[in-house]
């Protein structure tokens, strides 16, 4: 018995992703729930583990092909056991069923007029040994067909320029040859996705960003002070971010505006505190964020920042986790960035720049002291946000910061 | 190691066994492979494809001596037929080719061993030799090309004497004066074709109401017509109830398909040809758990496995046409399988050869197939009477059709009844695994004089603008 493996439902809104890798080859045997393959969406890459235990009888949707929800990505063989032997990849003609021949390798959407043609039998199995998707290799052949000479071309050019070929090449060639000049590399959903998004968010607001310092030296003092109490009873670090979330969350009560959004023609006032914290991760920058931050003790939101960055750098956020979010801090400090402008994430109105501490003379009662310091940039929304409440807002920050028990009185 | 441990164990060395172990070999696998019979090459060599046309081709001979070569200005006194010189003669083309194989094995180190191979469990095979002694295989992988048998006919029982199997039409000792054929499939025609051009009055019974079954209905008709002409006598839609041996030969009782009085006929030798069935005797498949299905073929995946995890199948004893060129390549796919390469055969681009002569061979799609499927598709065809080679050869007999979409001129279907048909139709099979229209197929160069000039006028025809017709 042949099971199906279906894209599961990505989330609210999300119908779409794109087959990033698949971890087992035809032939491969698999445990139930043991990862199959990884899917791209707008948001996050999730996995998606096999059905049933067996052998994976057919892959449908090869790397690169995009897929909608309840779309089929392959089969399995029900049934267990192990080979020794690796059989890989033989496979399964796009759409299964009908039009077997007629059908050349997995493309729901047909770049090209040869999209219709078959796979000579030559492409047909480099291109599944190699796990590439036909639709995306551009065909010279009659009538734009793939040919053989195609896709080496194309796995020459796919992969990292390595040693030239051993018969290769006169020495001194310099590029031509040698390396290839540039390399075209299809954008991943995730980046597509987020420049798509970004590039929005500088089309409809009415973006500008106002500048602050922040003098960290209390915040210093007071993570130095309970640092190892901290992280004894709490088992987890106490870092800058916990105080900067909270901060956010003294002055989004005072100036509303800044935690609102605009829908159509009305003002959506956000009475819940969810606080995207950008991090990176290897697909790319996402924001998970964190619920109801208002109501979260400090180790509670150092653990989820925690829990965040372990499961963005293993690609396992879910997209739930990163949709929502009401206000976004995001700290280009950890790349050592002194000062910049961030991109709202929309349809929020605000976002926080955080920046690397750095000492600094600064005058403080007239004399010159060397203070740890840290600039701090608000991006905001200028249809929603006035500069007296975004500067109102970065302010009251700047002080909750340089006075953390203001936090704690909510001062 | 061991040399009894193997990546790979074969059983069987037919056209599917030897190819599968070559390759494996060829791709570093350790493979033995397991027949039975003393010489390798299966069926196909031993007694198949290769004997039948050697002797298609000595009775082609005999036949164009005896009819053709005056036309050619060739005189000669009396012409003999030596029927032992000629049985002479292919058994030592099929002792070539066998021995061929074993060489190959030698050059590709492939171990070979001589008996019967037994499934005992999953990695475990048997070669039980005919005195009983066996030797115990271990294999990571067994891949089953076990072939395919004679079909038998109820009533019927092959004596290989006067009643016949394929096996025994290739090597009976004198001319038949009358031959009956039961079955107008390939082989009855190919054998039936051999004894008529040597002397035999040949009548062929057929169930179906046409001959060359599944074969497109205008070719099987052409067909018909040609071999008729040739002294071929047909009884189309008759059943052969029984067939005894007697003082005198073969007493042949039938009655019409649908039902009728019975009828006799009194033949000097019958030949049983109604198809092949899977051989599966002492595989041992039951103990080792193998499914099969309905009609007892070993049941495999689209990955060439059994039921039975490191058990694979091809060739005759799994689903799909029985032709050793089929078996090929699927030895070939599964042998790359199994060394972790993807490997395919593509069913729809399989030709089938009927080695009378003229030739009749196709690939692809029948008008049949094409009609019941609502495909809209046009027709090209061409006549060899018009092919200038034809004229020079004096084949004039027989077509070339193409049969391509109608909207996107992609070849769906190639048929032919002609001289070399069976060289004909590669050019149509290589058309099709490359999705090409009939226009490529018209806009190929095509050598003149050439019997392909007339697989080119066929697909201009298509257009509708063939230059010779």
């Amino acid at each position: 018995m042949a099971k199906e493996i279906i894209v599961p439902v990505l989330g609210e809104s999300v119908t779409e992703a794109t087959v990033a890798q698949w971890f087992k080859a035809v032939g491969d045997t698999v445990a139930a729930d043991e990862p199959l393959l990884e899917l791209e969406t707008d948001k996050v890459t999730l996995e998606v583990p096999a059905p049933v235990a067996g052998q994976l009888s057919e892959i449908v949707a090869a790397n690169g092909v995009d897929v909608e929800v309840g779309a089929l990505l392959g089969r399995i063989e029900e049934g267990n056991g192990a080979t020794a032997q690796k059989p890989a990849a033989k496979a399964a003609p796009a759409t299964p069923a009908k039009a077997a021949p007629a059908t050349p390798a997995p493309a729901p959407k047909p770049a090209a007029l040869a999209a219709d043609l078959p796979l000579a039998p030559a492409v047909r199995k480099l291109v599944e040994e190699q796990g590439l998707n036909p639709a995306a290799i551009p065909g010279t052949g009659k009538d734009g067909r793939l040919t053989k000479e195609d896709v080496l071309r194309h796995l020459e050019g796919g992969q990292a320029p390595s040693a030239p070929a051993a018969e290769a090449a006169p020495v001194e060639t310099r590029g031509v040859e040698a390396a290839p000049r540039e390399e075209r590399v299809r954008m991943s959903r995730l980046r597509k996705r987020v420049a798509e998004r970004l590039k929005e968010a500088q089309n409809t607001a009415a973006m500008l960003t106002t500048f602050n310092e922040v003098d960290m030296s209390a915040l210093k003092r007071a993570r130095t002070q309970y640092r190892d109490s901290f992280e004894k009873k709490h088992g987890v670090r106490l870092g800058y971010m916990s105080f900067f979330v909270k901060a956010a969350i003294v002055a989004l009560k005072e100036i509303p505006e800044v935690n609102a959004q605009i829908e159509g023609e009305e003002i959506v006032y956000k009475n819940h505190y969810d606080i995207g914290v950008a991090v990176g991760s290897p697909q790319g920058l996402v924001v998970p964020v964190l619920r109801d931050a208002d109501r979260l003790g400090f180790a509670e939101v150092e653990k989820e920042i925690g829990a965040f960055g372990a499961r963005a750098r293993d690609g396992k956020l879910t997209m739930e986790e990163l949709t929502g979010g009401t206000f976004t801090i995001s700290n280009g400090g950890v790349f050592g960035s002194l000062l910049s402008t961030p991109i709202l994430n929309p349809p929020q109105s605000a976002i926080l720049g955080m920046h690397k501490i750095q000492d600094r003379p600064v005058a403080i009662d007239g004399k010159v002291e060397v203070r740890p310091m840290m600039y701090l940039a608000l991006s905001y929304d200028h249809r929603l946000v006035d500069g007296r409440e975004a500067v109102t807002f970065l302010v009251r920050l700047k002080e909750c910061i340089e006075d953390p028990e203001r936090i704690l009185l909510d001062l | 190691m061991s040399d009894t441990a193997f990546d790979l164990v074969v059983i069987g060395s037919g056209p599917g066994g030897y190819v599968a172990a070559i390759r494996a070999a060829q791709l570093g696998l350790r493979t033995a492979c397991v027949e039975k019979r003393g010489p390798l090459g299966g069926t196909c060599l031993n007694v198949g494809c290769i004997p039948s046309k050697a002797l298609l081709h000595s009775s082609h001979h005999f036949a164009m001596a005896g009819q053709e070569f005056a036309e050619h200005g060739i005189a000669f006194g009396k012409l003999d037929l030596d029927l032992a010189a000629m049985m002479a003669r292919k058994e030592k083309v099929v002792d070539e080719l066998t021995k061929g194989i074993a060489f190959l094995f030698k050059k590709n180190k492939v171990t070979h061993f001589t008996g019967l191979g037994r499934i005992d469990a999953p990695g475990k095979v048997a070669v039980v030799e005919e005195g009983g002694k066996e030797t115990a295989l271990t294999a990571k992988n067994i891949v089953i090309a076990s072939g395919s048998d004679v079909a038998p006919l109820p009533g019927v029982a092959i004596d290989e004497k006067k009643i016949l199997s394929s096996t025994g039409a290739l090597s009976l000792p004198k001319v038949p004066k009358r031959l009956a054929v039961i079955g107008a499939g390939v082989i009855g025609l190919e054998l039936g074709s051999v004894w008529r051009r040597l002397g035999a009055e040949v009548t062929v019974f057929e169930y179906l109401d046409r001959i060359l079954m599944p074969m497109d209905g205008e070719l099987a008709k052409g067909a018909k017509k040609i071999l008729t002409k040739q002294g071929l006598q047909f009884e189309l839609g008759v059943k052969v109830t029984a067939a005894k041996a007697t003082k005198q030969g073969v007493e042949i009782a039938f009655e019409a398909a649908k039902g009728g009085d019975a009828k006799t006929l009194v033949a000097d030798a019958v030949l049983v040809a109604i198809g092949r069935v899977p051989y599966t005797e002492g595989l041992g498949l039951e103990k080792a758990g193998v499914a099969t299905d309905a009609k007892g073929r070993v049941e495999i995946d689209a990955h060439f496995q059994t039921n039975v995890k490191g058990i694979y199948a091809i060739g005759d004893v799994v689903r799909g046409a029985m032709l050793a060129h089929k078996a090929e390549d699927e030895g070939i796919a599964v042998a790359e399988i199994l060394a972790g390469q993807a490997g395919h055969v593509n069913y729809d681009a399989i030709p089938g050869v009927v080695y009378t002569w003229p030739e009749i061979a196709a690939v692809g799609k029948t008008e049949e197939e094409l009609k019941a499927a609502g495909v809209a598709y046009k027709t090209g065809k061409f006549p060899f009477q018009a092919n200038s080679r034809g004229r020079t050869s004096g084949d004039l007999e027989g077509f070339v059709k193409i049969l391509a979409d109608e909207k996107t001129d992609r070849v769906l279907g190639v048929h032919i009844i002609g001289p070399a048909a069976g060289e004909l139709i590669g050019e149509a099979g290589l058309a099709l695994e490359f999705g090409a229209s009939a226009e490529d197929i018209a806009r190929t160069c095509h050598a003149h004089p050439g019997y392909g000039e007339a697989v080119k006028e066929a697909a201009l025809a298509v257009e509708g603008r063939a230059i010779h017709a």
